[in-house]
């Protein structure tokens, strides 16, 4: 980027969004709970750039997604895509905004109608928002087809002729059919065997490229995000704790939680870290930091309020009380 | 962007998909499961009892559809005595309490029950998906509402509520076959409801919502057909209850008096039950044959169709 152009700006921008679900009451008359998939998370993504969400089970990754597709209703916060409030659309500028932003779901079995051709699959973006004519739309298919690694022939087949990996490349196909400027995969390799999980990560770089695609790209798999992502953000229980470039993060994480996730991976170059215990459940949220209870940095403060995501180091965000504003982390601070 | 040069686009970039390697990702194409209605069709066809019931109500539709030409005798017209037995004066099932002919009367009384058990269960399929499928979709206020209506029509006993219908509106086909219909949907509501709400958190409906169907189409398109095949068990069950209510209609004087029909002949029949067998016992056998065979295609159908057992 040369001195006089000005950053450009971010494609995706997530502002303080919230989604909370009404949980099943356990007894009658017991007061209604709410569950706090996804408590109040920032981020922006720029055009042609990688966003790795990472976190473990539960922790509101897939929520958080079907959000920025309003697939699940938003309780609070903006979603802008390129200058447009999405968040605030309903009815047909709604339906009408999502060919330009696509989703890969990580189940390749449940995600394809069993009912439907592979063809009819991946033509579906373009027969229902009505992209090209009909002739069109038959040779894009084709085209879509062969560039996901099929053959055009095999549009005839029903999903569950397909294997696995195949069946993803047909979600990623349709994904792309409506040439989106964001798609949101959501672990799109976890429930592959991993021969072809080199495969389909490949691909969707490749499609990045050729495309120009800007990638939402969720796992809870920290080596498949480093060879993906650009930028790194960690969900802890519906919460953003720590938020960094790839190199940043995996150089120097700076979370507890984010350490202990890395400290998992050999070659990491940190000591192992043993997570004790379960998160908390979303829906009685201790007070103070939500990690609290398994952080063995915890202090008397950690677990009255709640730290804030505040940056300590060029463009480094992390949420914990222990990282001073230098930017040591509490399990650096001894060393 | 237009598509064209969109096209070209993937030309650019050359063959940008290599081919899986064979064998690591590849399955066979074409296989046993290829395609599931044939598959079902011969999970039908290996169910012996299923093949039993489809020739039984295949002859029943026959003889309905062609016999009146075949045997051309208005099952009104007196033709003999009364009560003459099965076999004698050239009757073959004998006459009934009037001397009428009642080959004549399984004849063209089957035309009128099959017709009303068909259009009764078309008219119970409808309403009961119609409700189940908005209630199911869209739960919340709009499940609430039409759960209350559909548990409205539950509690009420369906023959006396299909008898005041049809006295209300004269006893005609239409009226009877209405009347079947509006008081019989309530189980296909639930079950079109409970798969509705089974399916539609499936990640294909999110995926149909996604590239930009419309509530419509995802509910007729795309989890409607999906739903199916417990539906189809349904609609065959359903067929056999409604021609056991239009004979209880009939038997009861509900009928209509126009129309011959296999209750109508046990029901007129019914006070010489004790002097002949044949005047009831032949129309009772016919609706035992009809309401059977139809059950056991059902039964048939419940396991063709199932996905579980189809997996093997
Ligand atoms: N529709 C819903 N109603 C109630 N609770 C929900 C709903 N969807 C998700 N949740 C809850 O929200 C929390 C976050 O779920 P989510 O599926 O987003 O997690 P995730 O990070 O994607 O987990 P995983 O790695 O298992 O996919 C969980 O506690 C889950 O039980
Ligand atoms: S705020 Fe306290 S409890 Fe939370 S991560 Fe930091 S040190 Fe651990
Ligand atoms: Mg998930």
């Amino acid at each position: 980027m040369t001195a006089d152009e000005k950053p450009a700006a971010p494609l995706l921008k997530v502002d303080d969004l919230k989604v909370h679900f009404a949980a099943a009451r356990r007894r009658p008359f017991a007061a209604a709970a709410t569950v706090h998939a996804v408590d109040g998370i920032s981020f922006e993504v720029a055009r042609g750039r990688t966003l790795g969400i990472v976190g473990e089970s539960g922790s509101g990754k897939t929520t958080a997604a079907l959000a920025i597709l309003r697939l699940v209703p938003i309780t609070a916060g903006t979603i802008d895509l390129d200058g447009v409030r999405i968040s605030a659309l309903g009815g047909e500028a709604l339906r009408q905004m999502r060919r330009r932003v696509q989703f890969v779901f990580q189940d390749p079995f449940s995600s394809l109608n069993p009912r439907q051709r592979a063809g009819a699959i991946v033509r579906e973006p373009l027969d229902l928002m009505g992209i090209g004519s009909p002739a069109e739309r038959e040779r894009e298919v084709a085209a879509l087809f062969r560039a996901v690694g099929l053959r055009p022939e095999q549009q005839a087949l029903f999903p569950h002729q397909f294997s696995g990996g195949q069946r993803q490349r047909i979600g990623i196909a349709r994904a792309i059919a409506s040439r989106p400027d964001l798609v949101v995969c959501d672990e799109p390799v976890s429930a592959l065997d991993v021969a072809i999980q080199a495969q389909i990560l490949n691909l969707l770089t490749r499609l990045q490229q050729t495309l120009g695609l800007t990638y939402v790209f969720i796992s809870h798999d920290l080596g498949v995000v480093r060879h993906m992502c650009d930028e790194i953000a960690v969900l802890y229980l519906g919460r953003i704790v720590e938020r960094a470039a790839r190199a940043s993060f995996f150089r120097r994480p700076l979370h507890p939680y984010s350490a202990a996730l890395l400290s998992a991976i050999p070659g990491a170059g940190l000591g192992r870290m043993r997570l004790e215990g379960d998160p908390p459940s979303p829906i009685n949220l201790p007070p103070g930091c939500r990690f609290a209870g398994r952080c063995p940095f915890a202090i008397d403060a950690c677990r009255q309020s709640d730290p804030p995501l505040r940056a300590v180091a060029d463009g480094h965000l992390v949420a914990c009380h222990r990282v001073d504003d230098e930017g040591t982390p509490p399990h650096h601070a001894g060393v | 962007m237009t598509l064209l040069d969109a096209g070209s686009g993937w030309q650019a970039t050359g063959p940008a998909g290599m081919p899986e390697p064979p064998g690591s990702d590849e399955i066979a194409a074409g296989s046993a499961a290829a395609r599931p209605l044939r598959e079902a069709w011969r999970m039908f066809a290996g169910n012996p009892l299923a093949l039993v019931g489809l020739a039984i109500l295949a002859g029943i539709v026959v003889m309905t559809i062609i016999g009146p030409y075949l045997y051309p005798v208005d099952p009104f017209d007196i033709v003999g005595a009364p009560l003459t037995p099965p076999g004698e004066g050239g009757l073959l099932f004998g006459s009934d309490y009037l001397g009428r002919d009642m080959l004549a009367g399984i004849i063209h009384g089957g035309r009128a029950s099959l017709t009303v058990g068909g259009f009764a269960a078309i008219i119970t399929m409808a309403i009961g998906i119609s409700i189940g499928a908005l209630a199911g979709f869209y739960g919340g206020w709009a499940d609430r509402v039409l759960m209350r209506v559909t548990e409205f029509f539950q509690v009420l006993p369906p023959l006396l509520l299909a008898m005041v219908l049809v006295t209300l509106f004269s006893p005609t086909l239409t009226t009877i076959t209405l009347s079947i219909g509006v008081v019989s949907w309530t189980n296909v509501a639930r079950l079109t409801r409970a798969e509705f709400l089974k399916i539609r958190s499936l990640d294909y409906v999110l995926a149909g919502r996604a590239v930009g169907a419309r509530d419509r189409r995802l509910i007729w398109r795309v989890i409607l057909p999906n739903a199916l095949p417990p539906l189809v068990v349904a609609a065959a069950l359903s067929v056999g209850v409604a021609i056991l209510f239009e004979s209880g209609l009939s038997f009861l004087g509900l009928g209509d008096p126009n129309v011959m029909s296999w209750g109508m002949m046990i029901g007129q029949n019914k006070q010489v039950m004790l002097d002949a067998w044949w005047p009831t016992t032949i129309p009772g056998a016919a609706i035992f044959a009809a309401v059977l065979s139809i059950s056991l295609i059902g039964d048939g159908l419940n396991d063709a169709l199932n996905p579980r057992l189809r997996r093997r």
